[in-house]
This record gives C-alpha cells, structure tokens and sequence, in this order.
C-alpha cells in the first residue's frame, strides 16, 4: 500500500508541477497578482506531494518491501538501516526521484523567498521551473519508475546494494551534487525570464546571485565530497581521475563558476548582461548533459548507470528541447540587454573578463575531451578511442594557472580603472611569494620541482594579497567582500593541495608476506599478520601494518549476496601528509599484494573547496540581499 | 580588445585540438590486435575476456601474464606489474591500457576491470553477442 501511496504523490506532483508551468506563464503574461500566488502555492504544493512521495519510498526501503521491484534490486534485509535508507538514491531510478525532489525543493524555496519580485519576473520564473520539473518527472513516472511491484510477488531478502556505496559517503554526496546540479535552474529561470521581460539590472542580480551562489556552494562540497570518497573508498588512493562523469559535474562548476563572477559585473556595473544571461543558460545546460552522459550509459565510467538506450533518447530529447528553446529565446531577445560602460587597463572588469574567459576557455577544452571519443564512435560507426588524464592535466592546469595570477591582483583591483600605484605592494608580494614557493616544497621534500614551485608561488602570492586587503578593510567589511576573500583563499588552499600531493606523492605496488618489513618514502612498514573477519553482510581479510607507533588495517571485503569485493584502504590522516594502505588479492601462499602510499597535502585540495563553499555562503548572507525587499518595495510605491 | 579575446580563445582551442588529434588512445578487440591492425609501441587500449587458466604469477614480485581473448578464438598475451583490480578474474571482462611490442606482448600500464557484477564496459559488449 506505502509504495502505491508514494506513486500517487509522485503523479500528484507532476500534475502540480504541470499547473505551476501554466499558471505561471498566465501570471506572468495577463500580470496577475492572483494568479501568481497560485503558482506560488502550487510551487509549494509540489514540493510536499514530492517529499511525501519520496519519504514513502524510504520508508519502503527501512521495511524491506522487496515485492518492490526497484527496493528487490538495491537493498538487503541485512544492511545497516541508515544505508538502507540511502540505498534508495543508490540507482538510476530511486535517484532520479532525489533528483525531482531537489528540483521541487529549489522551486518551493524561490516560491517563498520572491515577495519584493514583479509578477512578470516571479511568474516567469515559476513557471519556468514547474515546466522543467514536469518534463523530469514525467520521465520518471514512464521510464524510470522506481514504484513498481515485481511481478510475481516472489519473496526475496534482496540483491543488495552496490558494495562501492556502502559507505557515509553515499549518504552526503549526491543530494549535494544534486543541491548543486539543480540548484542551477533557478538561475536558468532567472535568465529565461530576464529575457521575456527584457530586463537585465541591478535588481535582477541582486535577485539571482543569492541562488546561484548557494546552488555553487553546494556543488562545491559535492564535488569535494565525490573525491574525497572516491580517495579512501574506491581503495587506491586516486581522489581525480577525469573520469566523464566526473568531468560531467566539474563542467557546469566551472560554468557557474564564470557566472558568479559575471554577474557580479552585471549588478555593480550593469556590463556584460547578456553574457550573464547566456552563462547562466549554459550552466543549467551543462548540468542537464552531465545527467545525460551519466543516465544514458553512452560513456564508460565508475559513475554511469548502466541502462537501456530508450531512456537515453527520452533525456536527451528533454535536454535538447530545454536548450534550443533557451538558445532561440536568447538569440531574438539578447539584443535587448545592451549594456554601456567604459573601462581601461587592469580594472576590476578586466579581470573579471579575463576571469571569465579563462574558465570558459578551460569548461570548452573539457568538454571537447570529454565528448570527442563520443563524437569520433559516431562518425567512424563504432572506433572507440579515449583521452588519458595526462592530456587533461597538460591543458588544464596552465589554464587555471594564468587564471591564479590575476586572482592575485583581484583585491586590490577598483572598477573603472585602477591606479597603478594600487599595485606596487602587490609586486613586493610577488617576489616574496616566488621565493618561498621554491623554497617551502624544497624543504618539504628535499627536491626542486619547478612545476610545484610555481604552483605554490602564485598560491601563496594569491593568500599574500588577500590577507593584506583584509586586514586594510579590517574596521568595514562587507560580507559579501569577506566571503570573497574566503573563497579566493580556498582556492589558494586547493592549488596547494594539488601541486604538493601531485608532485611528492610516493607510491609503490609490492608483493609482501607476514613478516616483511620494507621502506617507502623515509618510512618502514612492517606487515605484522593476517586474520579473517566477519561484517553484517560481507567476509574480509584484515592486515596488520605497523609504521613507527601507528598501525594500520586494510581490509579486502567480499560481499556475499553480490559477490563483490571492495578494497578498504587504511588511512593515517595527517594535516601535511596521508599514509595510505591498500590490501590488493593474495599472489601466492601467505603472499599479498600491497599498494602503500604517502599523500602529502592531500587533505588541502577538499579544505580548500570546504573553505571557499562556506565562503559562498557567507556572501549570500551579505546585508544588501536582505535589505532588498523594502528597497524595492519603496522603489515599487514610487513608480506607482 | 574582442579581436584579442576572439583569437587566443581560437588559439588555444586549436592547440587543444591538435593536441588531442595526436593523444587519442584507440581501443582494440582481441582479434584486431592479433591480426596486426593494432600500432605497435603507441599507447593503445586494448580488451577481451581473460582467458581460463591463463594467469601466471611470478614468485618473486607483482609481475603477472594472462590472456585476453574473444569467443572465436583469438588471443593476445599481457604482462603487467602492480596490483589488479578487484573484479580482474579468468573469464571475465578486463581492458588493458599500454603499448604493444614487436612481439606481440602487451605490456599494460593499467588494467581494468568492470566495477560491479552486472556491468559490462560498453567496449566489450560487442563479444557477447557475436553477430
């Protein structure tokens, strides 16, 4: 009875969602103030029978239906109940549903928060979001419908979860990949409706830039999230692999990255509109292709659920219907968001053009890699090829270097035109900053590498700068100036992180028995035994590693209902350096295959990203997106 | 100012390009690989099913050969060193990244295999169903 419950809320839902897109667009056409407050009732409305639906299906879940087709093939009576709770979202289907209720969460919440709108750009906006909902969720209800009932009733104890996602992990990283993915459409929306009403200003900044940060902020945990999981749970100690889909989620990241910025230009200066406009189609665009790529099963990858093409066409079709409507509306419309001003040299609008440039730049060499071996199968009918990491990184990374540099001069630059004066503290900076990136990995691992050098350089000049303009703006800041300062930090942080675990990370495959005792790095583990032990629902062997007063036990697990194994590495976490432990297979009579690690400044990269997330954060909190409501709201009476 | 832009946009997206044109990795079935189409000393992936009882192990390191194979018969040997994925197993799926040597060995850098138990790579579907 539960999960019939949940399918009807789910087409409860859709059929909200369907009445939000029409009402909507009505009061945002006839403006009508009437009308709009259905929307925004039914926007909530949605969300409820959505959350009930899903929530439903949980319950399902911590019960062990099993006469439930999609529960059969994703749980297991012996499961631990929190991760029979997040087996749910462990699957196309049960995610797909988190998916939609994410998307009705982002809607309910833009329903509420939109008093001080007009009621062309609330409707708009609404019925933008009610009509992107309906068209997930009636895939969902017809091709992906995780609801059903497995016919015949035969009682099973379930096939279980994928042993991979058996983890806390599993619990956090997608709903906030998804708080972030979808959190985009409202900026979609805002720019959808900035194009139907011609309205591009200050006003519609200040609106959309609190969602876009958040959705951003969100994004960048999960990402963080994702290889952070990736780094102690798939076991080999990789935490970035340009795995596609991966690059699925870094992509719209990158895009929105770019839009955060440009519409900072675009409310302070009322300069690049409809460049803003059009990121922000992008952005969303993005994340409907990486949903794409990682549904349709047409690329090869840990993430992609493997399923059938006929829903690949239906995602597709969606995707391509949302973006041509979107491109056609901007290419009549975009001509209407002129924007006049003038600026010369290093102003603040150049380095935000540049900023922008530089990360579209980057978002367009990933994208190529990543659809190339896609498009070349296509048109050699079936030659599959692929791109190595190594030729991700050598484009990439200059990128993003160029990009650190004029970060470094971000806070000091004005708008306009900014006095060169202003920047001579800045230099001093440099060269201070150039010596000790030499000198601080020289002495962390006692070898030159120009490449970490340089990295750390620019890092270290980025943090320089920063800190000084603080500290100068001590007695006023704004938070929406300390939340850029923490984010430019961040990204200090997580430069860092990569260039020294890039470059000093040690790694060494072995063949060890009990007994052996071998050096890697300026350390000696000693392999002290080997046992056998038993979880709820898998048989592991557990090694003993000692290293100095440490010891370390990796386990390899065999899950029995799958029969899958799972290498769980053994970690010393350490501020400055990670040692890292995997057990690979047995290779002989007491003989074990052994990967040991060190991971230095491993724990920086994911710092970083948590660091400039908050600080995301932190700036929507800024005082001029609350005060807005009454300024409006005077504005409104005036030009009554 | 735009031209600028435009141009070191198109540069450096061409660069990209030609750089990609040069590092693209194909991917090669066993029966290509045995019949030479396969370029020797370039970095190639290559897959099949290992073949049963094909897996030799040295005593003394991580040195491993095995066989990659189709249904119809052809194979190829494979030397790798270091640690193999979990689900690597005879007669099951595994893709192999490396070079090709004059021989006819394939000296892997990196070996995969699928990562759950209903999952199959989508390069090696086609040796299921042989048509």
């Amino acid at each position: 009875m539960i999960p019939e419950l949940a399918h009807f809320l789910c087409v409860l839902g859709f059929t909200c969602a369907l009445a939000l897109g029409g009402t909507g667009f009505f009061a945002a056409k006839f403006n009508q103030a009437a009308w709009l407050l259905a929307a925004r009732q039914l926007a909530v409305l949605q969300f409820l029978t959505i959350l009930g639906s899903f929530v439903l299906l949980d319950i399902s879940f911590l019960r062990d239906d099993f006469t439930v087709q999609y529960i059969a093939s994703n749980s297991n009576e012996a499961l631990p109940w929190y991760f029979k709770a997040s087996a749910m979202w462990g699957d196309h289907e049960g995610s797909f549903l988190l998916w939609v209720l994410v998307m009705a969460g982002w809607t309910g919440a833009v329903a509420l928060r939109g008093r001080s709108h007009s009621i062309d750009m609330h409707g708009y906006v609404l019925g933008v979001l009610g009509l992107i909902n309906a068209g997930f969720l009636l895939f969902l209800l017809s091709a992906s419908n995780p609801f059903l009932r497995a016919f015949p009733l035969n009682p099973t104890v379930g096939m279980d979860m994928n042993a991979i996602l058996q983890d806390y992990g599993h619990l956090v990283h997608p709903p906030f990949l998804y708080l972030g993915y979808v959190g985009f459409s409202v900026a979609f929306a805002y720019a959808i409706a900035a194009l139907l009403t011609g309205r591009i200003d200050a006003a519609w900044a200040r609106w959309s830039r609190p969602w876009t940060n958040t959705a951003w902020a969100f994004l960048t945990v999960g990402i963080a999230l994702g290889s952070w999981w990736a780094y102690y749970e798939l076991g080999w100690g990789g935490w970035w692999f340009w795995d596609p889909v991966e690059n699925a989620s870094f992509m719209p990241w990158l895009a929105a990255t770019a839009l955060i910025h440009s519409m900072a230009v675009t409310e302070k200066r009322g300069a690049f509109k409809s460049w803003t406009a059009l990121l922000a189609l992008l952005t969303f665009t993005l994340s409907l292709i990486g949903a794409f790529l990682v549904r349709s099963g047409v690329l090869t990858s840990v993430h992609a659920f493997a399923i059938d093409p006929e829903r690949g066409v239906f995602l597709a079709t969606i995707v391509a219907v949302v973006a041509s409507l979107a491109l056609l509306l901007y290419a009549f419309r975009a001509s209407k968001l002129r924007s006049q001003i003038a600026y010369r040299g290093i102003s603040r609008e150049m380095l935000l053009l540049a900023n922008n440039m530089l990360l579209t730049l980057a978002l367009a060499v990933i994208f190529l890699y990543t659809l190339y071996p896609l498009f070349y199968e296509w048109l050699t009918g079936g030659e599959r090829t692929s791109i190595g990491p190594p030729y991700f990184n050598r484009a990439f990374v200059p990128l993003m270097m160029l990009l650190a540099a004029c970060l470094a001069l971000a806070p000091l630059s004005r708008w306009k035109r900014t006095p060169l004066a202003l920047y001579k503290p800045v230099l001093i900076m440099l060269v201070v900053s150039a010596v000790l990136g030499l000198f601080i990995p020289l002495v962390y691992a006692g070898a030159l590498n120009l490449g970490v050098s340089l990295c750390v350089a620019i890092a270290v000049w980025i943090v320089a700068s920063h800190l000084a303009e603080l500290y100068r703006h001590r007695r006023s800041l704004a938070l929406s100036f300390v939340g850029m300062n923490v984010a430019h930090l961040g990204f200090a942080i997580t430069v860092i992180g990569i260039a020294m675990t890039s470059g000093f990370s040690v790694s060494q495959d072995l063949r060890l028995s009990v007994g052996d005792e071998v050096q890697v790095g300026e350390r000696t583990y000693l392999f002290s035994a080997i046992r056998n032990v038993e979880g709820p629902n898998y048989v592991a062997n557990q090694a003993d590693f000692v290293v100095g007063d440490v010891l370390l036990q990796p386990e390899r697990r065999q899950y029995t209902t799958r029969n899958t194994v799972t290498t769980e590495a053994a970690i010393r976490p350490g501020f400055t350096n990670d040692l890292l432990i995997s057990l690979g297979e047995p290779v002989g009579v007491d003989a074990w295959a052994v990967r040991i690690q060190e991971k230095p400044f491993i724990r920086w990269v994911w710092l970083g990203a948590v660091l400039a997330a908050i600080a995301g954060v932190i700036a929507v909190c800024d005082v001029r997106y609350r005060r807005l409501r009454v300024r409006e709201l005077t504005a409104a009476q005036v030009a009554d | 100012m735009v031209i600028f832009v435009m141009l070191g946009s198109v540069v450096t997206l061409g660069l990209a390009y030609y750089a990609m044109q040069q590092n693209l990795e194909f991917f090669y079935l066993p029966d290509r690989v045995v019949s030479g189409e396969a370029p020797i000393g370039k970095t190639i992936r290559a897959g099949g099913m290992v073949v049963t009882d094909s897996i030799e192990r040295s005593d003394a390191d991580l040195t491993v050969r095995f066989e990659l194979g189709d249904l119809e018969g052809s194979t190829f040997p494979v030397v790798y060193a270091g640690l193999l994925p979990n689900l690597f197993a005879e007669g099951q799926g595994a893709i192999v990244s490396g070079t090709l040597d004059e021989q006819g060995l394939f000296h892997a850098d990196q070996v995969l295999a699928k990562h759950d138990e209903n999952y199959m790579p989508p390069e090696l579907a086609e040796l299921h169903q042989p048509e």
